[in-house]
């Protein structure tokens, strides 16, 4: 049996035009950029035309505002770190309490640096309260960074919105982007956000590849000096190949724009329809109808996720779960914390992510699947008995807590 | 994701024993707050005899929580109440062949689920008396609460006397960040308003060498001078004290000679050709030098003939 792929939150099939035209790279031009010599300028002018796709994908105004890193990770932390160094006499981030680890870590370390940081919370459904961002905006923030697409539920920020709040205060806005870049249309140039992170491998590029948009006349400060490679913006050799592979993915992302936003919509509701028609005391999370095309994250009440993946992963489907014990740290997830989720519940969420590769087919057998191993752990559970969950579940079962 | 063996994988897939018992005499339902996991246990003891006739468990967790549940029923079936008292966690996770370190918390729900169960048949009341944290170090799966516990009951104030203490550190030592943040906080909270931190006694790393550096005396007051006899006495003292510690580790110290200040002794079990050699003899080392309010030094007993 095929296996299924649904878990291109997580990462995405490098697709096969994309490998072609990085593959010549390693082999026939390997050449360094720097170099004056004809290897080399054949490889400066793949990675400038990889720039103009990107700068294309963005809808950015100029190529030289595309800065090519090695991931979202690198991305995120040069946007903030520069807009601290860059404006010393400012001492406060403001971000979301959803953020991904690559911006919460970062920012839980600048707190104990000395840094202020506000972590917007969000409702049950995982929305912002504006009314609590704009309170917060003054002119000791240095920098707002709140992301584009939440990686768990797929849930949209408005973040042009709030960039424009955050410019008509002077302060720097930065998104980290890498879910929804590739997966809805952007046109930077028309927004007030300075700096943008990106990941290659979200979007069928491959991994180790990553773009940081930094709006041109946004101050900058470096966090790799060396070379002047990207303009001394960011030292270090090219990883030509990837930024070569980067910039067809971009190309192929935005041409299958239209699709991801009615095809793979269309799977994904179906997808979320079917499950939830056959399995009761299951809802989908976050933000329903503001959420991302290829995005349903759904929470399969009194029964664990990680178990869930197991016997899903025995049947040849993969997706990812919230549960405590698929992340490394044991912490249960973070993002169904902040959005209030009851435990029992928000240890059962289980995330779908499709691509422009899913087919009706796998659709159509996942929604077979899936009804028959949750009865099996509910069969399991001490929250559930033969008749459904317990007569108020929370009360009828409650454990001594070490 | 996690590397489970294949039997946790079986027990997982097949679970043994799952689902509720009706005539159960006995009832554990316990709890891990951190990760949200919780399962019931059901025994059906006979009255005469104390032999658990049968055992049930439902569990709303991960794979681990679930086949070492299934472990569990497995294990005690047939044993009497006090015999079954004596699985340990690490009992369990032996059963299934190891638990990833991340996971052993789930083998520990399923000995205090038995606890609980045994004091629900006994008309007892069960408390649990152990708390979980914040796993710190991954190499030997020790949390945060248990590192904090024994700094404060030890004063410990570096990284190394950790990892004697506890072992965590020991191994990859990517945690070291997280350990120094736990001294920090310790450290902080022991020096009231005014009060100043006991001075730092460092003990020279584990993996520069194998021989540790003489530990300086914790103790600068002068103090009667001991004969030869009192000081063997009280080396053997601090042997003795710290034998259980390593002999729960499965390993153990004998003391072997003491000649001057140099005291050589033969680390044995897992102890001997363990990785932390160096760090236990390290605070053993420490640990007579404070008993003794002179600095010794700590050598295996293979280095006698080198010295002689």
């Amino acid at each position: 049996m095929e296996p299924i792929y649904l878990d291109n939150n997580a990462t995405t099939r490098v697709d096969p035009a994309t490998v072609e035209a990085m593959l010549p790279f390693f082999t026939e031009h390997f050449g360094n950029p720097s170099s004056i010599h004809a290897f080399g300028s054949q490889v400066g002018k793949a990675i400038k035309q990889a720039r103009s796709q990107v700068q294309a994908l963005l809808g950015a105004e100029h190529d030289s505002e595309i800065i090519f890193t090695s991931c979202g990770t690198e991305s995120d932390s040069t946007a903030i770190l520069s807009a601290l160094k860059a404006q010393p006499e400012r001492n406060t981030v403001i971000t979301t309490a959803v953020e991904h680890p690559a911006i919460l870590t970062l920012c839980d370390w600048l707190e104990k640096e000395g840094y202020i940081v506000h972590k917007l919370k969000v409702d049950k459904k995982g929305r912002l309260d504006m009314d609590e961002y704009k309170s917060l905006l003054n002119d000791r923030v240095a920098v707002v960074s709140v992301m584009w697409a939440n990686n768990e539920t797929g849930t949209l920020f408005p973040v042009e919105e709030m960039a424009e709040l955050a410019a008509a205060r002077g302060i720097m806005f930065h998104t980290d982007a890498v879910q929804a870049v590739g997966k809805i249309p952007m046109r930077l140039k028309d927004s007030k956000i300075d700096m943008l992170s990106l990941s290659g491998h979200k979007l069928h590029a491959p991994k180790g590849i990553g773009v940081l948009y930094l709006r041109r006349g946004c101050r900058f400060r470096p966090l790799l000096r060396g070379g002047h490679q990207e303009r001394g913006r960011r030292a270090g050799t090219e990883n030509a190949p990837a930024i070569v592979a980067l910039g067809k993915a971009a190309e192929l992302a935005l041409a299958y724009m239209e699709h991801e936003n009615t095809e793979v919509k269309r799977l994904r509701d179906k997808l979320e329809k079917g499950i939830l028609a056959r399995v009761s005391h299951a809802f989908a999370t976050g933000d329903v109808s503001n959420r991302l095309p290829n995005t349903s994250n759904i929470a399969f009440e009194y029964v664990e996720g990680e178990a869930i993946l197991l016997l899903l992963n025995k049947v040849g489907i993969a997706c990812s779960s919230g549960s405590a014990c698929t992340s490394g740290s044991l912490e249960p997830s973070h993002v169904m914390r902040a959005m209030g989720i009851p435990y029992t519940a928000a240890h059962g969420t289980i995330r779908f992510s499709l691509s422009r590769y899913t087919t009706e087919a796998e659709v159509d057998r996942v929604i077979e699947a899936v009804p028959p191993i949750i009865a099996q752990l509910r069969k399991l559970s001490p929250y559930w008995t033969e008749k459904g969950p317990l007569t108020n579940p929370e009360q009828a079962f409650a454990p001594a807590y070490a | 994701m996690w590397e489970y063996s294949d039997k946790v994988r079986e027990h997982f897939f097949n679970p043994r024993n799952s689902g509720p018992l009706e005539d159960a005499n006995g009832i554990g339902d316990v709890g891990s707050i951190q990760c949200g996991d919780a399962l019931r246990l059901m025994l059906k003891v006979n009255p005469e005899t104390e032999v658990i006739e049968d055992a049930r468990f439902q569990t709303f967790g991960c794979g681990s929580a679930i086949a070492s549940s299934s472990a569990l029923t497995e294990i005690i079936k047939g044993m009497t109440l006090d015999e079954a008292l004596k699985v340990s966690n690490q009992d369990i996770a032996d059963y299934l062949d190891g638990l990833p370190p991340e996971k052993m918390h789930c083998s520990v729900m399923g000995r205090e689920a038995l606890q609980a169960a045994v004091a629900n048949y006994r008309g007892e009341e069960w408390h649990d008396d152990h708390e979980e944290g914040t796993l710190v170090c991954k190499c030997f799966a020790i949390d945060a609460v248990m590192i904090e516990d024994v700094v404060k009951a030890n004063n410990l104030n570096t990284v190394e006397e950790v990892t004697f203490y506890t072992k965590a550190g020991g191994g990859c030592a990517a945690c070291h960040e997280g350990i120094e943040e736990i001294l920090a906080r310790v450290k902080a909270e022991r020096a009231g308003p005014g009060e100043v931190s006991p001075p730092l006694v460092q003990i020279e790393p584990a993996t520069k060498s194998a021989i540790p550096a003489a530990a300086p005396a914790a103790a600068p007051a002068a103090r009667p001078r001991l004969t030869s006899v009192q000081r063997i006495k009280v080396v053997e003292e601090v042997l003795e004290s710290l034998r259980p510690m390593l002999q729960r580790d499965k390993g153990d110290v004998e003391l072997v000679e003491v000649q001057g200040k140099h005291i050589y002794v033969n680390l044995k079990g897992a102890c001997s050709g363990c990785m932390m050699e160096a760090a236990t003899l390290g605070g053993i080392q420490q640990k007579i030098a404070e008993a003794l309010g002179e600095p010794v030094l700590v050598l295996p007993a293979s280095y006698m003939a080198l010295e002689a």
